[in-house]
């Protein structure tokens, strides 16, 4: 119905190269007590590509990348990085494979100020061992200005941060340690349409360096605008992927609804 | 600000009951006394304030200075001296006894924590359990009875038996207050240095007044505190000495609160330079969070306590040897002393804020309170009454006060 986005990057990305995709989600399962949360869905993404994950509220979208995180334990399935079998069973695990997450719940200590957060569990330290505040600050005022140059609360607790502050401090403790694998779960949520085309400029950014990003994101639009390819969930289980430049807003909107793939009669 | 709030209360409280007391309050012994009875809570305090910050309670400190105090009770007038042979007044013993101590106390810590960080049994079930288990432990291990004299070495630590003296007390008072003074300017300076406002210089300045002023003022009290001239004449005659016509000697510093001022400094250290110290507040912040972040929060939990059962264990030297015994009550409701004191001193239930001068200040406040009233005379209920009451005030006006400030 609506003509495709003109400003929307080509797609350069490492797919359809004969390379290995940079991760591989195989078959994963995963249920909370008898609810089946995601069920056997497989996803995977090539180097500079932004995959988007689409769905319904409860629809899995979460778990399924918490798993890759290290935040939850898949029950079946197995993950890839370049090909190879990995064991992610922790957030230590998902971080030594370069792998960074923006949580939709944002997962900031609210009781520590932004420079904290941003280096939490990866501090620098002095050579004597004790962690260097002023350094990570001097890094966190470097990496804010980029990301939000309004922002000015760096001597400040979080929780005396708006809600778009709080969420450009998560971007921020993701983007600056160098992630292979970037997820971004409803980044831009609580941001303004001013931070939210920041936020979109960044993702143009680093998918050029090569960054493999999963997005998940309700807005249709965006997914369109940002994304190479989009996977649908519904009730746990994957009802397809599909190439963004092959589909209109209304496909998508209709595999989220419906349930099923475009050009397929609904079950 | 809310450091001077506290110093402000406990300065009133002081000259208030001096008016009541006729001026017998702020002497120079009865100062020396009140540290001296502080130092033991407060010492565990220390260790509560990250107990509490990590959203978790410990019930059990009172017990476990009982089960440790008895442990080295037994080590030093049973096992070292008769069983291995060393004999009374060995110079090793305290030494032994000590290290004995302070391992029991970290490993029952230690296996606390197990239980609240890997089996996730709630703070409060395991600690009161542990209050119950470790009170016995204590009463079965000594049949009950009081064990003493203590090694008389192991004596210094509790007191009146162990000073520095007045010329070493002014030495380690003038050094104190020039690290301390140090510590605010290089603070001061690396902010400088990568141009990040400063604190303006008043707020600087006065605070390092008040750190010069209290540690100064404290050295200055208690040297003034003359050891009684029979004890003076005692000491000499022990070293074959003939005590000098007129002689007056002070007391200075006493070891115990030497090593209250090594605990809490490393302690305050540890709290905000160095990883574990953050992710401690982290996790009380938000555990998920801190989860997420890839700390293992579970271990942190086991070092966290044992850190506290170690506490227990240096408290559990200064009581006893304070007593000059191990008796079947030390100890006794110290939980609620310790608990009081940390959440007096700022540190919220909530998890995630809290600070060690804060608990240190908390304890001091409420011993005040307690001797306090005791000098003037009010009876014994009305005292615990008024402690009582007095927590709730202060965790109130806490609240209003962090209200205003628009902060959670
Ligand atoms: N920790 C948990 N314990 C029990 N059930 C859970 C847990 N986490 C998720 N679920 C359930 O799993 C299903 C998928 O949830 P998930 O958070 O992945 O949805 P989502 O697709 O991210 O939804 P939204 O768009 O609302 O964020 C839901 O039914 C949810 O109730
Ligand atoms: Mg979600």
């Amino acid at each position: 119905m609506q003509a495709q986005d003109t400003q929307k990057t080509p797609s350069n990305t490492g797919r359809g190269s004969g390379a290995p995709p940079l991760v591989e989600m195989r078959e994963i399962s995963i249920s909370f007590g008898g609810i089946k949360a995601v069920d056997h869905v497989s996803v995977d993404l090539y180097p500079g590509e932004v995959v988007g994950l689409l769905g319904h509220n409860g629809a899995g979208k979460s778990t399924l990348i918490k798993v890759l995180s290290g935040a939850y334990q898949m029950d079946h399935g197995e993950i890839l990085i370049d090909g190879k079998p990995v064991e992610i069973t922790n957030p230590r695990d998902a971080r030594t494979n370069n792998i960074e997450t923006i949580y939709q719940t944002l997962a900031l200590a609210d009781n520590l100020d932004a420079t904290s957060n941003l280096f939490l569990g990866r501090e620098m330290t002095t050579p004597m061992g004790l962690v260097n505040d002023a350094a990570m600050e001097a890094e966190c005022r470097k990496i804010m200005a980029q990301l939000n140059p309004n922002f000015q609360k760096f001597n400040d607790p979080v929780s005396a941060l708006s809600g778009g502050q709080r969420q450009s401090v998560a971007i921020a403790r993701a983007v600056y340690f160098n992630a292979r694998i970037l997820i971004m779960d409803e980044p831009t949520a609580a941001l303004g349409p001013h931070e939210t085309q920041m936020v979109a400029d960044l993702i143009h950014q680093l998918k050029a360096q090569g960054i493999g990003i999963f997005l998940i994101d309700h807005d249709v639009h965006a997914v369109m605008d940002l994304c190479d390819r989009a996977s649908v969930m519904k009730n746990g289980k994957l009802v397809g992927t599909v190439d963004i430049e092959d589909v209109t807003d209304d496909d998508l909107l209709s595999m989220i609804i419906l349930g099923k793939q475009p050009g397929q009669k609904a079950e | 600000m809310r450091l001077l709030g506290m110093i402000g209360a406990f300065v009133i409280l002081c000259i208030g009951f001096n008016i009541f007391t006729d001026g017998r309050f702020l002497t120079p012994r009865n100062l020396f006394n009140l540290s001296i009875q502080t130092v033991s809570v407060a010492i565990m305090a220390c260790g509560m304030v990250f107990i509490i910050v990590t959203r978790h309670i410990d019930l059990s400190v009172g017990a476990l200075l009982a089960t440790t105090s008895a442990v080295m009770a037994v080590t030093q007038t049973e096992l070292l001296p008769h069983i291995l042979g060393l004999g009374l007044g060995n110079p090793v013993t305290w030494a032994i006894t000590i290290v004995v101590g302070l391992l029991i106390g970290a490993l029952i810590g230690a296996f606390h924590g197990w239980m609240v960080g890997y089996l996730t049994i709630p703070a409060f079930i395991v600690t009161l359990g542990g209050f119950l288990v470790w009170r016995n432990v204590a009463w079965y291990m000594t049949s009950g009875q009081t064990i003493g004299p203590l090694d008389s070495t192991f004596l210094m630590f509790g007191g009146t038996n162990g000073t520095l003296g007045t010329s070493a007390s002014w030495l380690l008072g003038l050094f104190a207050t020039a690290i301390a003074i140090w510590a605010l300017w290089s603070g001061r300076r690396a902010k400088a240095a990568h141009g990040f406002p400063v604190k303006p210089v008043w707020a600087e300045a006065t605070m390092a007044t008040i750190i010069a002023v209290a540690i100064l003022g404290y050295v200055y009290i208690v040297n003034s505190y003359a050891i009684p001239t029979r004890r003076l004449q005692r000491m000499f005659e022990a070293r074959g000495e003939v005590m000098p016509e007129g002689l007056v000697v002070g007391y200075g510093i006493p070891i115990s609160v030497l090593i209250l001022i090594i605990v809490a400094v490393s302690l305050t250290v540890v709290a905000r330079k160095t990883r574990f110290g953050r992710y401690i507040f982290a996790t009380g912040g938000n555990p998920d969070a801190a989860e997420l972040s890839g700390i293992n929060t579970r271990l942190l939990t086991v070092k966290i306590f044992a850190l506290m059962g170690f506490l227990c264990a240096v408290s559990a030297v200064v009581a006893s040897a304070r007593l000059a015994n191990h008796s079947n009550d030390i100890g006794t409701l110290d939980e609620l002393r310790v608990i009081a004191a940390a959440v007096i001193g700022g540190t919220a239930l909530s998890g995630g804020i809290g600070t060690i001068y804060g608990a240190i200040l908390g304890a001091l406040i409420m011993q005040a309170l307690q001797s306090g009233m005791a000098m003037v005379g009010v009876d014994a209920p009305f005292q615990n009454i008024v402690v009582g009451s007095v927590l709730v005030l202060a965790v109130y006006i806490d609240i209003v006060y962090r209200k205003r400030l628009g902060a959670k």
